[in-house]
């Protein structure tokens, strides 16, 4: 029934949707970790409880999506064999050690110590309490380090020789591990994680206040994210810069194709808006700003861009894919920044908590860094098509000796599958937020043993001085 | 370039590695895999929240084993990971599948009310039967040996689909039951842990039934195995293997009626640690049976040298914390819900 179809094109559909649905999950948890931790710390330094609050309010979302983001990570540790079996042949004396340093390094850690973040409340002291919160942040960060470390050499392949029998050598791993474009890829992921949180809980704190519920919390929640948007956000815009230059200097068919430019040319136009076609190499109502492509890429209004005419048709990647998602996450990023404006004129004018239009405006903008991690991770992966190892292995020679019917067959379970889980995991988390922080039961319990609602520190809390 | 193969015979120490991750993998996840098999036979729904509760600062933990085996057979075999994933295609992908439903149940669980609690305990039981079955059926394939050309797998999707491959996949059903039901004896009480212990009796005989079997059945099909195992002098250092199981099954027997709590989960751990020996002396030295040794899929020594580094340092660190959290979490397990 599926024989007509291509087991290559399968094999990436699938790949893209278990890889873009796990990657929801990181890009939440590690700016979740890391802010648990700054929570936690600002609890035991200020002994003021609504930081406590905050926190066990948020830690329960985070064990919710960090649980989606282990179950879809453990398909992913297979997916190179059942999809890839060739490249994991070829590819396995390089990438593997890295892979396996990301699971001795990271995994165990993260799994260990959630389990004390999360039910070991009153079985150990605050201070191993906290000390876990920052192994577990600090876990994601190392899980990052590894898997980007991995996928940039996949961009940027250097520190290896090809074998006569076709398989890759590692020759200096110092030169495989930090490979040109890894340390661009991990600042501007890491940096997008924290941005990605920043805004779910500057829609929450926007929805509390539009609400009138947990203004005290939600007032800290805010003030926090909007921090991020203030300063962290234009950062973003610094560091994406710096890993587009270095983008053009490895793989400059794909800024080619981000920037939807067919002919070289000196003083390249920015195009803002186009449909590009591929089959004609050409823009379709294309609108054009002179010289500004030329003006960010060489820092020179005449400098030479290359075009995608430059390359052989089947060298080229899908370029209305890249062109449009580079757009949807330099859109985002600049909202992002934006919206760190505007708190900041807010702050000034003591309006930023009661300006309801701008409440609307952060509700609006809650889901904005998952599309913007997404969009970017689009136009990196499609972008270095049609090759898997950048310049050295093609995407279609990679593929699993597997029937194109069978590929379909569990393409469609993981599609229902992930909906179904996806769908009460979005759920549940919804249902967390609207219950909001410091509900009346206490969250914590060593194994069950639930507290009795403390009243006394709620009152107290209100005051703000309470240990 | 980092390399230790002059002095050191990596592809061996590699090989025990990865037998090592994938035995602690089958012991540590095989009992929460066990507690799922075993939820919704427990007497009520107390019970279940204690069963949930007992194993939940553990699972992502234990399941982490399985990312390290599969993980470190890319690593240090990448043909034998590039051959058999997909040879195993579809009972890993099945299987991944059911470990993406029991795993998330733990979460969705204690946040679900009414109605909707009921379809999690589902997920998760369901999802645990699914992932030990397929696990069970791909041992039992790659045992009968995969069909490889050159360096590729060259069989059909379903080659798997056997009468032996379907009873090891239930054989590991029973025995992931057993370790859940004698976790269960150690960390629950009362109406919770009686009935662990006569879920326990009751698959104890199937194990020892179905380990019988396959112990007696290997050999039968397999003239190399026959010969490792009844050759002189092997004979006699092999010997002691289904000796001290069946000394240990009697243990396990005696310990549930005598109302001891600790003991029958560390002798179903020793069931566990010496038919996974078996099933290992039997394997040498193929790691695709019986088509590419262990030898022949080893890394490159450098990438095998690499690995090895962090794992001297890193595995004794892991094997550290994950005692100290089993030892955080030591007692029994109460029904409410945990956090």
């Amino acid at each position: 029934m599926f024989d007509n179809l291509d087991p290559v094109l399968l094999a990436r559909i699938q790949f893209a949707f278990t890889v873009s649905f796990h990657i929801i999950f990181p890009a939440f948890t590690i700016g979740l970790a890391s802010w648990l931790a700054v929570l936690e710390w600002r609890w035991l330094r200020t002994g003021k409880q609504v930081y406590a609050e905050i926190y066990k309010m948020w830690v329960k979302i985070f064990a919710v999506a960090f649980g989606m983001g282990v179950v879809s990570g453990v398909v992913l540790s297979f997916q190179f064999g059942t999809n890839w079996s060739e490249f994991a042949d070829r590819t396995g004396n390089v990438l593997g050690p890295l892979l396996g340093y990301e699971v001795l390094t990271a995994f165990f850690l993260e799994a260990s110590f959630l389990g004390v973040m999360l039910f070991g409340w009153n079985r150990v002291s605050p201070r191993m309490h906290f000390a876990s919160t920052v192994i577990v942040a600090v876990g994601t960060l190392i899980s990052a380090f590894w898997i980007l470390s991995a996928n940039s050499w996949m961009q940027t392949p250097q520190g290896f020789r090809t074998g006569e029998d076709g398989l890759f050598y590692p020759t200096d791993w110092l030169a495989v591990i930090f490979n040109p474009s890894f340390p661009y890829r991990f600042a501007h992921m890491t940096v997008a994680a924290y941005l990605t949180t920043a805004f779910v809980v500057a829609g929450v704190a926007s929805f509390y206040l539009w609400r009138g519920r947990h203004v005290k919390h939600a007032r800290v929640m805010l003030g926090m994210a909007m921090i991020m948007a203030i300063f962290v956000a234009p950062t973003q815009l610094v560091l994406g810069d710096l890993h587009g230059l270095n983008t053009l200097e490895h793989q400059p068919a794909k800024v080619a194709a981000m920037e939807g430019l067919w002919e070289t040319q000196k003083g390249a136009p920015m195009t803002v808006f186009a449909w590009p076609d591929q089959e004609a190499e050409t823009n379709r109502w294309a609108i054009e700003i002179p010289k500004l492509t030329s003006l960010i890429l060489t820092h020179d209004l005449d400098g030479e861009v290359k075009g995608l005419k430059d390359w052989p048709k089947d060298e080229r990647p899908p370029v209305a894919w890249v062109f449009w998602s580079f757009r949807v996450m330099v859109g985002i990023g600049m909202l992002m920044i934006l919206t760190g404006a505007i708190a900041l004129v807010l702050h000034f004018r003591k309006r930023l908590f009661d300006t309801r239009w701008f409440q609307f405006w952060c509700m609006a903008l809650a889901p904005s860094g998952f599309i913007a991690v997404l969009a970017g991770w689009f136009v990196t992966e499609i972008g270095r098509q049609p090759y898997i190892v950048y310049g050295v292995l093609r995407t279609s020679d990679m593929v699993s000796p597997v029937a194109a019917s069978y590929i379909a067959i569990s393409l469609t379970a993981f599609v229902i599958t992930y909906a179904f889980v996806f769908g009460a995991g979005v759920y549940y988390i919804l249902h967390l937020i609207n219950k909001g922080p410091a509900s009346d039961e206490e969250a914590y319990g060593a194994h069950g043993v639930k507290k009795p609602p403390i009243v006394t520190e709620l009152v107290a809390g209100e005051g703000g001085g309470h240990a | 370039m980092l390399n230790f193969e002059s002095f050191l015979d990596l592809a061996l120490i590699w090989y025990g590695l990865i037998f090592t991750a994938l035995l602690l993998y089958v012991i540590l996840d095989g009992f929460d895999l066990g507690v799922g098999i075993l939820f919704p036979f427990a007497p009520t729904d107390q019970c279940r929240d204690r069963m949930m509760n007992s194993i939940a600062p553990f699972w992502d933990g234990n399941e982490t084993w399985l990312v390290l085996a599969g993980g470190g057979l890319f690593a240090a075999f990448p043909l034998a990971y590039a051959i058999l994933m997909p040879a195993l295609y579809v009972p890993i992908i099945v299987m991944l599948l059911g470990l993406i439903f029991r795993g998330v149940a733990f979460e969705f669980r204690f946040k679900a009310s009414g109605k909707s609690r009921r379809i999690w305990d589902y997920a998760f039981h369901f999802g645990s039967l699914t992932a030990t079955f397929f696990q069970g059926v791909v041992l039992g394939t790659v045992v009968q040996g995969i069909t490889v050309e050159g360096r590729r797998y060259a069989g059909g999707a379903f080659d798997w689909v056997d009468a032996y491959s379907i009873m090891v996949g239930i054989a590991l059903v029973f025995g992931y039951a057993l370790l859940g039901s004698t976790w269960l004896v150690m960390k629950t009480e009362g109406e919770t842990q009686q009935w662990a212990r006569q879920s326990g009796s009751y698959v104890l005989g199937y194990v020892g039934l179905f380990i019988a079997v396959v112990s007696i059945s290997m050999p039968v099909m397999d003239p190399a195995v026959r010969s490792l195992w009844f050759s002189l002098p092997n004979f006699f250092y092999l010997l002691p293997v289904p000796f001290l199981t069946a000394l240990f099954f009697a243990f396990i027997w005696r310990d549930l009626h005598k109302g001891r709590e600790v003991r029958p989960f560390i002798f179903s751990i020793g069931v566990f640690v010496l038919s996974y020996m078996g099933l290992a002396i039997s394997m040498w030295p193929w790691i695709v049976p019986t088509a590419v040794t262990f030898r022949q899929a080893a890394a490159a020594p450098e990438s095998q040298s690499l690995l090895l580094i962090g794992t001297v340092f890193l595995l004794p660190l892991v094997l550290g914390y994950t005692a100290y959290c089993y030892y955080l979490f030591r007692g029994k397990a109460s029904h409410e819900s945990a956090y």
